[in-house]
């Protein structure tokens, strides 16, 4: 077993490829660990992001300014009754959240946070999130048919004609961007997602703004559409409040309602990661061809432990700045505990970054990539985290209508413009 | 073990083809009918794939992508029909589906 | 590759498998397949037997991400993807609205088989012996040594047969663009049916 494990770290391809069983059921740990924090940490900033965006301050009581608020709502959750409609069928309804759980964490085994860092590099690796990707909309029909009830019937039915229409435009903004993985110096283009990453670092150019506009066409449909499948908003007729209380998850309630969310984050995270690594390079970093060389190298590989020390002061600040009243004593002494986390990580990963400039072929350098592959993607996946939650303070809702045609009548001929004219461009100047 | 052989995939296929055809042959509900068509059209998929797979060539899996597409457009057409027909005369049952004009 | 390693290959798949791309040799493939080929056979044993149709429906979901499972085994991942995005994530879905649209109440408490299923049962097992024995008598025509497919360019050589030109591998170009006409003339049939008023 030692042997596996360190058979790992010296070779190059992902462990399902090189049948390396123990480190695919590590990362299989690694990736729902890291999902379950990331759902942890995007209801704290949703609802934090919300409040400042409303003028208001958002959760403030839980823990030091609401961050205990998480773990809060989850026990709420989860110590909930668990109501089942009289009439509905025990079966599907039980069922359904585990279809839409299913669909949204697969997609994970393909995502790449590295050139080795993934579960497995599937030679179809961005036709397998498409196809999986697109059982999603089974768990939310199946949950709107299993409640008997009418609202989640017509959420259900909305919701999965909303995620069909928007997927063709996925699909053909998808197709652009493997185009474009074609014009690498060995001729063929690859559906396997590491392969696309690696097509982007060998042409050296990011695919958004390859032939520019329409890499940045490409991604504009893509983002949409994202937003689109994962019903939120401005396209989150399905399931809000005011209009369907609450569609197609009315009648669940408790930890069938939370495994519902946790599907939803999940499915945002595992679309926006898709689009980074088609369109924004994936765990590239950016400016690799204006500011190389081994200085330059050297600093980009300190941002990990920048990034985890700028928050870190922050938490600092914010404790330096809470009163000193005896009835703030343990909020003050918890945000320091939590301030002082931050700075550790932040002190280990710069230990990583200079312990591993001075051999490169150590496994202290090894670490280092690992973690810089890592940070740089996750931090693109952070952006559009934060970007999603900006349109739905920003934003008001589509009408079902307008949604509708707006996938057939807009996205989908403008996708099928730009892949087209892509195409064009790519055999004109190969 | 025995190692798995074409054989292995030929016989699951069959299996499917046979469960199809005593779906489609005593069932009454249309859409299960419709289902049950399905079955049968994976079953000769499955085995076109695994010939394909004997010969080491890929006429069988093109042909089998062509397969996929065509039970895509008889599904959505068999679907309509059955709409148009339930919004005539409230059914679904093959047996009361009898007349040819009414 | 030397001669004992090409016998050696030739002796079983697995080993073929190995010999051309070492480190992606399969892994307990018999496990696998019965369990795909359970999966499959007993779900579609639920997706005729099920008195509800959302059942079904679900169950012919199981049935096709089984045999999806099945090519993936067969070294054809470029069918499987198709197979799921298409037949699962498509027609199935298509398939749930139409049960929940023409689902009424009436329907659940009929009958379910009609009333002349001993004759279909009994023409299937008639169907099934036909099988058996052609399977029994043609066993050896499918010989245990299977060439290998190499798994890597399988979905760049499906579209050189789909889109190359006729002399270079692209036998299935005119087929690809009839099929494209048939998809259009299911589009257009499926408007005009389900339209109230022409």
């Amino acid at each position: 077993m030692l042997r596996e494990f360190m058979s790992y770290l010296g070779s190059s391809v992902p462990p399902a490829n090189a049948g390396n069983q123990l480190w695919a059921l590590i990362y299989v740990f690694i990736i729902f660990a890291g999902v379950a924090v990331a759902v942890l940490c995007m209801n704290w900033i949703e609802r934090k992001a919300l409040a400042h965006f409303q003028v208001r301050l958002g959760p403030m009581r839980v823990g030091p300014h609401g961050l205990l608020q998480p773990f809060a709502d989850a026990i709420k959750l989860l110590t909930k009754e668990d109501v089942i409609p009289a009439e509905a069928d025990k079966v599907v309804f039980w069922i359904a959240p585990v279809i839409g759980l299913l669909a949204a964490f697969t997609v994970y085994t393909v995502i790449p946070f590295g050139p080795s860092e993934a579960v497995s590099d599937m030679n179809i690796g961005i036709l397998f999130m498409l196809g999986v990707s697109s059982l999603g909309v089974l768990g939310i029909v199946t949950a709107g048919w299993a409640s008997n009830s009418h609202y989640p019937l017509m959420g259900a039915l909305r919701s999965s004609a909303q995620m069909v229409s928007y997927e063709v435009a996925m699909g053909l903004a998808v197709v652009s961007a493997l185009l474009m993985t074609s014009l690498n110096t060995s001729g063929t283009g690859t559906l396997s997602m590491i392969g696309i990453v690696e097509a982007q670092q060998q042409q050296g150019i990011w695919f958004i703004f390859k032939f520019f506009p329409l890499g940045l066409a490409a991604f504009a449909i893509f983002a949409i559409a994202m937003i689109a499948e994962t019903n939120r908003a401005p396209f989150d007729l399905p399931e809000a409040e005011s209009e369907l209380t609450a569609g197609f998850h009315t009648e669940y309630s408790g930890l069938r309602w939370s495994l519902f969310m946790l599907g939803e984050y999940a499915a945002m995270i595992a679309v926006s990661s898709i689009a980074v690594t088609l369109w924004l390079g994936g765990w590239l970093r950016p400016l690799p061809n204006l500011l190389h060389g081994a200085a330059w190298e050297f600093i980009f590989s300190l941002f990990p432990g920048l990034t985890f020390g700028g928050l870190a002061l922050i938490a600092f600040i914010g404790t330096a700045r809470m009163p000193s009243h005896a009835f703030f004593r343990i909020q003050r002494a918890g945000l320091g505990v939590f301030a002082a986390l931050l700075g550790l990580i932040a002190l280990l990963l710069l230990v990583i970054a200079v312990a591993g400039r001075a051999n490169d072929t150590s496994i202290a350098a090894r670490f280092r990539d690992g973690v810089d592959y890592v940070y740089w993607f996750v931090l693109k996946v952070a952006v559009f985290m934060y970007l999603f939650i900006w349109y739905r303070a920003t934003w008001p809702r589509y009408r079902f209508d307008q949604l509708m045609k707006v996938g057939w009548k807009v996205m989908l001929p403008i996708s099928l413009g730009v892949l087209i004219v892509t195409a064009i461009v790519g055999v004109l100047i190969s | 073990m025995v190692p798995i052989t074409t054989l292995h995939y030929l016989v699951v296929a069959a299996a499917l083809f046979v469960l199809g055809v005593i779906g489609v042959l005593t069932r009454r509900n249309v859409v299960i009918i419709l289902m049950s068509i399905e079955l049968i059209l994976n079953a000769v998929n499955l085995n076109l794939v695994a010939f394909s797979r004997m010969w080491g060539n890929l006429h069988g899996q093109v042909f089998a992508v062509f397969i996929v597409v065509d039970a895509a457009a008889e599904a959505a057409v068999g679907l309509g029909i059955l709409i148009a027909f339930f919004r005539n005369k409230e059914t679904i049952n093959v047996d009361e589906i009898n007349l040819l004009k009414w | 590759m030397n001669v004992a390693l090409m016998n050696q290959a030739l002796m079983s798949p697995a080993l073929m498998a190995q010999a051309l791309n070492p480190g992606a040799a399969p892994v307990a493939t018999p496990f696998f397949f019965y369990m795909l080929a359970g999966a499959a056979i007993l779900s579609g044993l639920f997706v005729i037997t099920r008195r509800n149709a959302v059942h079904s429906a679900l169950a012919l979901i199981v049935t096709l991400l089984s045999v999806s499972g099945l090519y993936l085994m067969l070294y054809a991942p470029f069918v499987a993807g198709v197979q799921i995005i298409v037949y699962a994530g498509g027609i199935m879905v298509l398939f749930l609205f139409v049960i929940m649209l023409v689902s009424i109440e009436r329907v659940t408490k009929e009958r379910q088989f009609n009333r002349i299923w001993p004759v279909g049962l009994l023409a299937s097992c008639a169907l099934l012996a036909l099988f058996v024995s052609a399977f029994s008598k043609g066993k050896d025509l499918f010989p245990e040594r299977r060439m290998a497919l190499v798994e890597t360019s399988n979905t760049q050589q499906i579209g050189a047969l789909l889109y190359g030109e006729a002399a270079r591998m692209g036998q299935y170009t005119f087929a690809f663009e009839i099929a494209s006409l048939l998809l259009l003339v299911a589009i257009l049939g499926a408007v005009i049916m389900t339209k109230r008023k022409i």
